[in-house]
């Protein structure tokens, strides 16, 4: 017995050491760069963005949120009550009909059955579950439209291994990983795929979706507040399956229009950058990014208005003239396993590329 | 009733003192319960590895943004834990398990079919062994791999070559479709032993409801398990002869694979709770010493779940954009199921209503079986509303659930069983001082872990992620989740010690230590290898009752 006593301790104790140590929050993790010439390295920051985060089902903030949280109530609180009375008769047998110390050793009275009680207790969950089939039903057809609502705005969201592209079809506008909408619009949402499956979730503005490919989904919500809606990748999708973070800027109409225009302007050409764009031209980068007026490229995100986005990298960094030294650089450091490769650039070409990325505003 | 001396047992070979003769015994045997304790042990030992796995994972997620183990690595940690949990533990325990008991219960000398049922063991052994290979040897040409990350479901088109390079899933599909064939034969044999070679007097409704269990969940894996197998063969031809069934670029289904996998997957999950459902059944009234209340309706209940879980698959994938009349259907059959499991459980209780109960650990755990099962369940209708599954499906909340129903429920039940028939299998009593420590530290441990998981699933955290950003709320929940780990480990620590110790330490069982009913402890323990002679003859649903009260037989009262 001591023995176990003593072996559980070292376990517990080896067990309590064997937590890895937390990683303080926006901390910064280092790519390291060697130059071709063999200089020193070169150390590019990474900020992970400080978004506050905010994915309770419990706080919506859109109609089908709602109308599941209404729904969410009403199943707790019978489900709080089925739990209260079972687990209520099952505390009580327990402390009630515990062999007495006393006891004789006889066995107890011996009762088969009952038909009418065990008839009671088929019948009533049978109406609960019946109720609750019926409640279940009506909200269903009131939160998956197979149509648009009334006046909306469709955007397409395609997902890939582990970016989001937004194509908003009757604006002309591609983006990435941040989605921008206007408030009290109701947004249709058209969900593909480029490759294995996805999931679109928002908890606040609405239930999760798949994203398939080959099996086009729709669904929708309506922000009811300006304001950044966070959410990510529901269905494991591979490596980085965990940074598919997604954001939904909800602005008022005005200002949403604001930024369709600007997103809808080329990005401007500046000679000062000339360099750069030249070294986007020369590497593989045109062959994956889109830049308007310079490169169609499909597979990675659209960059024509990269510097418009707050995050890159479908959110594991902070957008910045550090984030990108860095992302550029190598990327495989920043999100281990992306499909993005370290394009090995000598220090005067990634500085020059960079600067002409932050050129597209 | 017939009690054997237990001397004449032993025959010649495995009394011998050499080692290798005795191993030599072990792998050529055909006899129900030497495999049986081998399915038990070698998923007892697999329930090991995948509790490692899950606690690194744990280790992980204990803090917010960890960079304990990369996303490669744990991808595979959480592809093998369920994989490993789900057909290298459950499915072996449960199964073995019914290979020791069924042909005692039912009063046979063995299963229909010895070979076969060895054959199935060695299966389900390389099967499990060729999937940890994987670990070695699917590295191969491409210098991708190790062991599979593709989920313990597999999603295609996540599985086709494109984007899974190597071989690691193919061990996965190789090593799982082995294991498979392996149950297949097994649950052919246990139907088709509790068909024909009952002992005289056993009609149907008088076998003990652990049979009655055992005999639906034969037919379950016959059903279930070939899909699987079928599924798998498909995605084998997609990935190495060009066919297009679940390749998406091709034209083909992703869909195709979930409707296939989950009409085998949802019958898994009652294949690996039909089983616990008996070992409660059995356990309950014993310890209460009370006969079972309502063994009809009980009976009903456990074929009904049989025929319902067969029509509920699609609840697994209410976000795929089902069109609402079908998302209709799959929530009411998904009610449905719970009115039949409603009704064990409260005859569980009736059960004990009126009885005098004995907490000894088997108890123990029969209890926190139905108490932490009801939680399960309640949770298992929270996510049948569809809507409500649309937020909750694919989250930590899901995961929490099925922990409840499949740790809490099923592996509960494990321990409750092997407590409770260790001393018919090997002779001797497990100790009860190092029981209630391994019972009482699970159950603390079990609930800090998966406890709080349901509300790091409300708050919005995907499963499957391997990191999760600091400040979005999830900090408390993961620490406590891993803080729990733990205690678990401690409880299973103590378990194997006990199992350990008291092979040679323990108490003497005795035939009958528990003042049961069934016929199992009839005989000596443990049972000789022909199990009876001469075969018993019954006339009630509890043999040893009537013999032990002649004047108030059971047989006056069904």
């Amino acid at each position: 017995m001591r023995g176990v006593g003593v072996i559980a301790l070292i376990m517990a104790i080896t067990g309590l050491a064997w937590l890895p140590q937390p990683v303080a929050h926006g901390s910064i993790q280092e790519a390291v760069q060697s130059d071709a010439a063999g200089e020193s390295e070169t150390i590019y920051p990474v900020c992970r963005p400080d978004t506050p985060w905010n994915t309770s089902i419990f706080e919506p903030q859109s109609p089908p949120a709602h109308t599941i949280q209404g729904l969410a109530w009403l199943v707790l609180g019978i489900t709080a009550g089925i739990f209260v009375i079972v687990e209520g008769l099952l505390v009580y047998s327990i402390i009630r009909y515990r062999r007495s110390k006393t006891d004789d050793g006889s066995d107890a009275v011996q009762v088969y059955g009952s038909n009418p009680v065990e008839l009671a207790w088929t019948i009533v969950p049978v109406i609960i579950v019946f109720t609750l089939a019926l409640v279940t039903i009506r909200i269903i057809r009131e939160v998956e439209l197979e149509e648009p609502p009334e006046g909306a705005m469709e955007v397409v969201v395609v997902g890939h291994q582990w970016w989001w592209e937004f194509r908003y079809p009757e604006l002309d506008i591609i983006t990435a990983n941040e989605m921008h909408v206007p408030v009290d619009r109701p947004i249709w949402l058209k969900l593909e795929s480029a490759d294995v499956i996805h999931s679109f979730w928002m908890p606040r503005l609405a239930g999760k979706t798949d994203v398939i490919p080959n099996h086009v989904n729709h669904t929708w919500f309506q922000a009811e507040a300006p304001g950044l809606y966070t959410g990510q990748c529901a269905e494991y999708c591979g490596n980085q399956h965990a940074n598919m973070l997604l954001r939904v800027y909800a602005h008022p109409q005005e200002d949403f229009e604001a930024w369709v225009v600007q997103q809808q302007e080329p990005p401007p050409a500046e000679d000062s950058v000339a360099a750069g764009r030249r070294v986007f031209q020369q590497y593989a980068c045109m062959n994956c990014h889109a830049i308007e007026g310079t490169s169609v490229g499909t597979f990675g995100p659209d960059l024509t208005h990269l510097m418009s986005r707050d995050t890159i990298g479908a959110g594991v960094a902070e957008n910045g003239r550090e984030s990108l030294l860095a992302w550029v650089n190598d990327p495989q450091q920043v999100k281990p396993g992306c499909n993005m490769p370290s394009l090995k650039l000598t220090r005067q070409e990634l500085h020059d590329v960079v600067d002409y990325l932050l050129t597209l505003k | 009733m017939t009690v054997l001396d237990q001397s004449r047992a032993e025959p010649a070979l495995s009394g011998s003192s050499s080692l290798l003769l005795r191993l030599h015994s072990w792998i050529v045997t055909v006899d129900h319960k030497k495999l049986g304790i081998m399915y038990i042990t070698t998923g007892l030992i697999f329930f090991l590895v995948g509790g490692i796995e899950a606690s690194a994972m744990r280790a992980q997620l204990a803090v917010p943004e960890n960079d304990f183990v990369g996303p490669e690595v744990f991808n595979r940690l959480f592809t093998m834990h369920g994989t490993t949990m789900v057909f290298l533990v459950g499915m072996p325990v449960l199964l073995g398990f019914g290979n020791y008991l069924v042909p005692l219960m039912i009063g046979a000398r063995d299963m229909a079919f010895p070979r076969l049922n060895a054959f199935g063991y060695w299966l389900f052994l390389f099967g499990g062994l060729l999937l940890y290979y994987s670990y070695l040897g699917s590295t191969g040409l491409y210098g991708m791999g190790s062991a599979p990350d593709v989920g313990w479901f597999a999603y295609a088109p996540l599985t086709a070559k494109t984007f899974s390079k190597g071989n690691s899933t193919d061990y996965w599909i190789l090593g799982i479709m082995v294991s498979g064939f392996g149950s297949i034969t097994t649950g052919l044999n246990l139907v088709v032993t509790i068909c024909c070679l009952r002992c005289k007097g056993m009609t149907m409704m008088r076998m003990p409801l652990m049979v009655w269990m055992m005999l639906v969940d034969g037919v379950l894996v016959i059903i279930a398990i070939p899909v699987l197998t079928g599924a798998q063969v498909m995605l084998l031809f997609d990935r190495y002869m060009g066919s297009h069934f679940f390749d998406t670029e091709g034209g083909g289904s992703a869909l195709l694979w979930q409707h296939l996998f989950w009409f085998f997957g949802h019958p898994e999950v009652y294949i690996l709770v039909l089983p616990a459902f008996g070992f409660v059944s059995e356990i309950i009234p014993v310890f209460s010493r009370k006969v079972i209340f309502g063994y009809p309706l009980m009976v009903a209940a456990t074929v009904g779940i049989g025929f319902i879980s067969l029509g509920v698959w699609a609840h697994h994938m209410f976000v795929v954009g089902l069109p609402p009349w079908l998302n209709a259907f799959f929530a009411a059959s998904t009610f449905l199921i719970a009115v039949p499991t409603g009704i064990k459980i409260f005859n569980w209780i009736g059960t004990m209503m009126g009885g005098k109960l004995i907490f000894k650990t088997p108890m123990l755990f029969a209890t926190a079986f139905v108490g932490l099962f009801v939680f399960g369940g309640l949770t298992g209708i929270m996510l049948a509303c569809v809507p409500f599954d649309w937020q909750l499906s694919d989250s930590y909340f899901v995961v929490a659930h099925f922990h409840y129903v499949l740790f809490g429920g099923t592996i509960f039940a494990i321990f409750a069983a092997v407590y409770y028939w260790y001393p018919k299998a090997i002779g001797r009593m497990l100790s009860e001082k190092l029981g209630k420590w391994h019972f009482w530290l699970m159950m603390i441990g079990f609930n800090m872990t998966f406890l709080p998981m349901h509300f790091s699933g409300i708050l919005g955290m995907p499963r499957r992620i391997y990191m999760y950003d600091a400040d979005r709320g999830l900090d408390l929940w993961n620490m406590l989740s891993s803080i729990g780990v733990i205690f678990q480990g401690l409880a299973v620590l103590f378990f194997v010690w006990n199992l350990v110790r008291s092979y040679s330490k323990g108490e003497p069982a005795g035939n009958d230590p528990w003042d049961a009913w069934t016929l199992e402890w009839s005989t000596s323990s443990p049972p000789p290898d022909y199990n009876y002679n001469p075969l018993p003859q019954i006339r009630s649903r509890r043999p040893l009752w009537d013999q032990k009260h002649p004047d108030d037989p059971d047989s006056n009262y069904e």
